[in-house]
């Protein structure tokens, strides 16, 4: 009898299929990942969405344009003022509302104290995704601080509905700036203890370096935008690319990174927040004075056309298209959302790993399920 | 001064006297072993109490503090709530080896207990093989979690199960070559005559660069074994959500949680009686007169001119030191939980197999040379 040899390539093992989600803790909120899985490798990830879908965009033509800011918090609730204010951009263009320099300035302040909050809660959940449980508790102390500041300014900590169209909804209090310079600098201080526990934690660079490495062909054949497609070499920073609201006379840079891997995505959003508090502080010194709103009529309407706005949110471009037919209502309002497109990277980035690589990944992706879903 | 081997034989001849020397053999077997279970339950209900405040103060929260005296009672809470919810069996599962699993790994952490001393004369089974048996039994632990994964009839406790099944097999190597060290050095593989023999001093500290070597060795893959983090892929809870133990609840998975405490108390427990001395006094192996003073208060030796019944005091000296090298050790293994990120688990293999496995070895040989050579104290 003739001898046999089997190669490993031959000896096929039965692959199965294990639902991630929607209720399980690496994916943060309800999001369903079947994963088709040999032994420990991936072999095929199938997102499904559609469980935390509230109708937002449906909604907003049932309410006014002033209204619909307060559905927009409600969509990526770690940037819940980067949404308001994005929303507030495209009526201001549409309606051809003049901003004061005061709302301006905060609207800026709110919004990178945002990025901040969401980065350091990414941060945290970034590292528990890894298996490091005590970042999460340290980045939720920070956020905590920032979240006591808007509370105090806006009244709200998560869903703040602050920036509206004309300006923000109130004027800061007056400590603001002395208390922003304070948690700036207490920040900076808090940076030092990331770095310790986890950036320069030899388990956490070798599981993050190397692994889920996105090209930048296919980041943009993806849609991907922020810091995952900063982190594969793309500049997409809609800061830079397509200013607003004053962002042309700060000085900040654009993080970019080649590296292209998970490493790549945790060392851009680390930067990142730097260069967020280095924006706030070029702001601080000279806050504008005089009026923080522009009056508007009660019922706004917009002229009848087609708008498109873009910002940049902590996750990457935010859009909206908004058609009026000249009405109070929005005939159409459709939101591009970052985490959808992002969203596409995961399957690319994750087949052939392990399943604890799949975490990582998604969790260098930082995947907010309510943003997809609107 | 009075010993612990004094009080067991007065207890012996007390029993003795009045009984059948079969039920004399039947009531000291049952006592010993309650006894030493209830010891070391006592160890897992400060375990547990401690990793809650030690990761609480570690992660800026204060861990339990509403039930009793700053969270005393948290414990007793929590069990009492475990045993009064349902142990739930899946209807799919494997009802036999579902319900075997948690007891069998149950037994296996405790058998482990038998050979170890506790304090001078103050041991359960005396046996010449005592270390080798606690190696062999704590390989066993693997068969319970590759029962409960198995027959939970859930992918995520498969992969756990599986994780496990790897991971277990593989440190058991390394660990078990470190306490080869230790043993080439004593020259005994009874825990009694290890802990004698570091009289003169620790083996972590007069045994030269490999014991520390292997003390290093053997918590990285003692941790490992326990299925702690930073290799606790057998539970891992962002991937698997619970692993190996997600279908269990109720006093079912009580006993898994309990178990893990318990194998971590075995393995300080014999991490410190190879490495640390078990329950000898800290002893400076120097010699000078200040070093001889301090070894002499250590060793309580100025209690020996004291009243005898002064001298039952000193019964507990050796059990302070013992439990002080536990909880140290403990300790230690749960800065590494609340610190460190997980590993991947080709990452884990690779750790054992590249890097533990050949430096053990190498360790080895390196003390096998010393003890030909004589160079060891």
């Amino acid at each position: 009898m003739e001898n046999q040899t089997v190669t490993p390539s031959e000896l096929k093992t039965e692959e199965f299929v294990v639902n991630i989600g929607p209720q399980h803790p690496a994916t943060h909120g309800v999001l369903r990942v079947e994963v088709t899985l040999d032994g420990e490798t991936v072999k095929d990830v199938l997102p499904h969405l559609g469980y935390i879908h509230r109708g937002i965009e449906k909604m907003t033509e049932s309410l006014g344009y002033k209204q619909s800011i307060f559905l927009t918090s409600r969509m990526d609730y770690l940037s819940a003022h980067i949404n308001n204010h994005l929303c507030a951009l495209a009526i201001e263009k549409a309606a051809q509302i003049e901003v004061p320099a005061r709302a301006k300035a905060i609207r800026i302040i709110m919004d990178e104290l945002q990025r901040l909050t969401s980065h350091e809660l990414w941060w945290g959940s970034c590292a528990m995704d890894i298996g490091a449980v005590t970042p999460f508790f340290l980045g939720f102390r920070d956020r905590e601080r920032i979240l006591e500041l808007f509370e105090q300014n806006t009244g709200n900590r998560l869903t703040m509905s602050y920036i509206i169209p004309g300006g923000v909804m109130n004027d800061v209090r007056p400590d603001f700036v002395p208390k922003l310079k304070a948690l700036l600098k207490s920040i900076k201080d808090y940076r030092k203890e990331y770095d310790q526990l986890i950036t320069g934690n030899y388990i956490f660079q070798h599981r993050t370096q190397g692994i889920g490495v996105l090209s930048k062909e296919q980041a943009i054949s993806l849609g991907c935008t922020g810091p995952t497609a900063r982190a594969s070499g793309l500049s997409c920073d809609i800061r830079k690319l397509y200013p607003y609201d004053g962002y042309e006379k700060l000085d900040f840079k654009e993080v970019i990174d080649y590296g292209c891997d998970n490493w790549a995505r945790y060392v851009v959003r680390m930067e990142e927040m730097s260069q967020s508090i280095h924006i706030i502080e070029q702001l601080l010194d000279n806050l504008p004075t005089g009026d923080y709103r522009t009056k508007l009529k009660g019922v706004l309407k917009l002229p009848a056309g087609e708008y498109y706005q873009r910002v940049e949110s902590a996750r990457g471009e935010l859009g909206v298209y908004i058609v009026s037919d000249g009405g109070a209502k929005p005939y159409r309002m459709k939101f591009r959302t970052p985490c959808y497109s992002n969203l596409g990277a995961v399957k690319p980035i994750s087949v052939g790993m392990k399943i604890a690589d799949l975490m990582a990944n998604m969790a260098t992706i930082d995947l907010v399920i309510p943003d997809m879903d609107r | 001064m009075i010993q612990f081997s004094d009080v067991t034989t007065w207890i012996h001849q007390l029993l003795s006297s009045c009984m059948a020397p079969w039920l004399v053999f039947l009531i000291e077997l049952v006592v010993a072993a309650v006894a030493a279970v209830v010891a070391l339950l006592v160890c897992v209900i400060i375990m547990v109490y401690m990793e809650r405040k030690v990761a609480g103060h570690m992660q800026l929260r204060h861990g339990p503090n509403r039930v009793g005296w700053h969270g005393l009672c948290q414990l007793f809470a929590d069990i009492i709530k475990l045993l009064l919810k349902e142990s739930f069996t899946p209807t799919r599962a494997d009802k036999l080896l579902f319900t075997v699993a948690p007891v069998l790994s149950l037994c296996v952490s405790l058998l482990a207990l038998a050979p170890i001393s506790w304090g001078p004369g103050l041991v359960l089974w005396n046996t010449n093989i005592g270390v080798l048996f606690v190696t062999a039994i704590s390989s066993m632990g693997v068969i319970g979690i590759l029962m409960a994964g198995w027959s939970s009839n859930n992918k995520y406790a498969l992969l756990g199960a599986m994780r496990s099944g790897a991971q277990i097999v593989s440190y058991e190597l390394s660990a078990g070559l470190s306490i080869v060290t230790i043993v080439a050095l004593a020259g005994t593989l009874n825990t009694g005559g290890i802990i004698e023999s570091q009289a003169n001093g620790w083996w972590v500290l007069k045994g030269h660069l490999p014991a520390i070597f292997a003390f290093i060795i053997y918590i990285i893959a003692s941790t490992a074994e326990c299925n702690r983090a930073p290799f606790d892929l057998a539970e891992a809870e962002s991937e698997l959500t619970a692993g190996y133990h997600t279908e269990y609840s109720g006093m079912q998975f009580g006993i898994f949680y309990l178990n893990e405490y318990i194998n971590m108390g075995v393995v300080a427990m014999i991490a410190s009686t190879l490495f640390l001395g078990g329950w000898q006094p800290f002893y400076l192996p120097f010699d000078f007169p200040l070093a001889h003073a301090f070894n002499d208060i250590m060793a309580l030796k100025f209690m020996e001119t004291w009243p005898a019944w002064i001298s039952w005091v000193s019964l507990a000296w050796p059990l302070v030191w013992f439990f002080g090298k536990l909880f140290l050790i403990i300790f230690f293994m749960m800065w590494f939980r609340w610190t460190f990120p997980r590993l991947r688990i080709d990452q884990l293999l690779k750790l054992e197999w590249k890097y533990l496995l050949p430096l053990s070895i190498v360790n080895l040989v390196i003390v096998a040379l010393f003890i030909v050579l004589g160079l060891h104290f």
